[in-house]
């Protein structure tokens, strides 16, 4: 089986995005797209489902939230219960005007960075990964789509000259 | 085109015949040409800064706290009013950054890169004047609650030192991130254009092999978006746990209720004044004059203003409310008659003078498009803002409740040399940072030329006028 690719490169957002507009109508199916900067609308346009990193953030903040519960407690009601400043050292709830900053705090602690990581994870980006898009020049002034070849090459080159193309290449992907 | 509609009322922020190419090189180019003079000049000045700096701590951390001015009364005075200062100054960059993406305002691109650099650098500063506080700073891992040798003694979580430590940590470090995870676009773009090898290897290594696809942006901007919304809470909790180190003492003058709101405004106004300080270096050093225009410079005096505008109602009612209590004691507050009239007097007057009556310069509309008056004016603010925390703590802890044990603050070589060292550190990462990063969010500019470059709002907009 052949493993082609067909890059198209454009240099303009509004026409790439009639581009991915023209070739999903005809059916066909886009691997990537490659963008120097984000594209308001591509996603959609692509057919990307959306993403669910703010749900996560979402569940991570709980998590720092309860760590904090916890925490607070087990130091300072359970372990090693101290009379300071005569505030209730009995009873977590009567102490728990105390500790609200903390639980804030562990709560946007726990949602930023675990979030940041899992995108880094799930986007695959991190200190010495090498760089996947196959041409320079789409971080500066060019958008790449990238749809792999099933027996329809020239189909494709005409269909995508016709979306206004700068530059289309035939790759072996292996 | 239709989709890039922006109201022909509005000035475009990018000025000049800008194609995305253009922006790249633009810049590219501060980062692969070579450093001019005065960039050396500032960073051997701030380097001979920063040397002095870590010579003046060296000698307190080897002799002891008691080569500071401090005194039984004050306590706190320098340290802490740096402090203060540069967590303040922190502030403006994650409200560029987060609260202003919350509000979409376009005109933050071009300064949030270098506001959230300045964020995260001073933020460095002020974390160091606690450590060295302690004296022992080599014991400062006992601000974590972490099991110790003394049995299980905790940290107490009831005292906003601690809640400080919280803060200011998760601040710095959420910062960090969001700081960089919007700079990896921009470093992807400088590692595809680098040629010298070593350059393209360490921007490969800073960029995270990030590669643009449409998913990653997908993500990129839902990412941005929360933590845009995690860091605007997160800054007003940092300087209201900063005031609430005062506000729960029961010293007259920092017993007060309205030090959250009016510490965050104060932060917010002495932040802007700092970025428009570096800035109005910054664009001419860099000639990013198309991207920094006159426009941001008036945004941001807007910001300026209504903060600063803030602090001033806040200063009226504190002194209002010492003169009002009839209370002996409040007499000696920072804000207030004793105050103005008192050994302090001239302090008293510097932070009305800078703090507000300079300000106020601003309401010209002249004068806020003025890149050197904004210039002048941000110079006056910080010197004003440091003032006010210096008054804060100095001027409340000289007077305190027993006549006899009144005192005074006078700073020794080694106060001024430390907050001079903490200048010079900071200008020392500024400089290197504009020397290596890409200091203008290009990913992000180029997702608005077509909205507000100029040249594309005059083809839009031809048949209007």
């Amino acid at each position: 089986m052949s493993n082609k690719v067909i890059h198209a490169l454009y240099n303009d957002d509004d026409i790439l995005m009639d581009a991915v507009k023209k070739v999903k109508d005809k059916h066909i199916h886009i691997e990537d797209v490659f963008t120097p900067f984000p594209v308001h609308g591509l996603d959609k346009a692509m057919g990307l489902a959306p993403t669910r990193l703010a749900i996560t953030a979402f569940l991570y903040g709980l998590t720092g939230l309860g760590f904090a519960i916890w925490m607070t407690n087990y130091m300072m009601i359970e372990n090693w219960p101290q009379d300071i400043g005569g505030k209730p050292n009995f009873s977590w709830f009567l102490n728990m005007p105390a500790f609200v900053p903390i639980m804030f705090e562990l709560t946007v602690f726990f949602a930023a960075h675990l979030m940041v990581i899992t995108f880094y994870m799930r986007s695959r980006i991190w200190p010495f990964k090498d760089a996947e898009n196959p041409d320079v020049r789409t971080t500066d002034d060019h958008f790449l789509m990238e749809i792999p070849i099933h027996n329809n090459e020239d189909e494709l080159t005409s269909l995508l000259h016709e979306t206004g193309a700068v530059e289309i290449n035939v790759i072996d992907k292996n | 085109m239709s989709s890039h509609y922006e109201a022909p009322i509005r000035e475009p922020l990018v000025l000049g015949e800008k194609s995305y190419h253009d922006i790249t090189v633009d810049i590219a180019k501060p980062i692969e040409g070579k450093a001019n003079k005065n960039w050396y000049i500032a960073f051997t000045i701030s380097l001979i800064a920063f040397l002095w700096g870590i010579g003046c701590i060296s000698y307190t951390i080897g002799t002891g706290i008691g080569v500071w001015g401090l005194n039984k009364n004050i306590g706190w005075a320098w340290d802490i009013t740096n402090f203060v200062w540069w967590v303040g100054i922190g502030h403006a960059g994650t409200l560029i950054s987060a609260v202003l993406l919350l509000f979409r305002q376009r005109w933050r691109m071009a300064i949030n890169r270098s506001a959230e650099a300045m964020t995260i650098f001073a933020v460095f500063q002020a974390g160091l004047f606690p450590l060295i506080h302690m004296g022992r700073p080599w014991d400062g891992y006992w601000v974590m609650p972490i099991p110790n040798q003394f049995g299980s003694l905790w940290v107490n979580f009831n005292s906003p030192l601690l809640w400080d430590v919280f803060a200011i940590s998760t601040y710095l470090s959420v910062s960090l991130v969001f700081w960089w995870t919007g700079l990896l676009p921009d470093f992807a773009m400088l590692r595809d254009r680098a040629v010298k090898p070593f350059q393209k290897k360490i921007y490969a290594l800073l960029s995270f092999g990030w590669s643009g696809r449409a998913k990653d942006w997908q993500r990129f901007e839902e990412v941005s978006l929360v933590l845009a919304g995690l860091a605007t809470p997160l800054v007003l909790s940092v300087h209201t746990i900063v005031s609430m180190d005062f506000a729960t003492s029961i010293n007259p003058g920092w017993h007060s209720t309205i030090f959250p709101p009016y510490f965050v405004a104060g932060a917010i106004f002495s932040g802007f004044a700092m970025v428009q300080t570096l800035l109005g270096i910054m664009r001419k050093v860099t000639n990013l004059e198309n991207y920094i225009t006159r426009l941001h410079v008036e945004y941001m005096n807007f910001v300026i203003m209504l903060t600063g505008g803030i602090v001033a109602v806040a200063y009226a009612s504190e002194f209002f409310i010492a003169w009002y209590t009839g209370s002996p004691y409040e007499n000696f507050t920072y804000m207030s008659v004793g105050a103005a009239t008192g050994a302090y007097g001239w302090a008293f007057w510097s932070l009305i003078l800078f703090n507000i009556l300079i300000p106020q310069l601003l309401w010209v509309r002249k004068f806020r498009r003025s890149f050197i008056v904004s210039f002048l004016i941000s110079i006056a603010i910080n010197i004003g803002m440091w003032f006010e925390r210096f008054d804060i703590i100095a001027i409340v802890l000289s007077k305190g409740h027993l006549p006899s044990t009144w005192s005074r603050f006078e700073p020794t070589f080694v106060d001024i040399g430390i907050f001079i060292g903490t200048i010079g550190f900071f200008g020392v990462l500024f400089l290197l940072y504009a020397r290596t990063f890409p200091v203008i969010a290009q990913a992000e500019v180029k997702s608005i030329l077509k909205v507000s470059g100029e040249n594309y709002k005059k083809l839009r907009d031809g048949n209007h006028e």
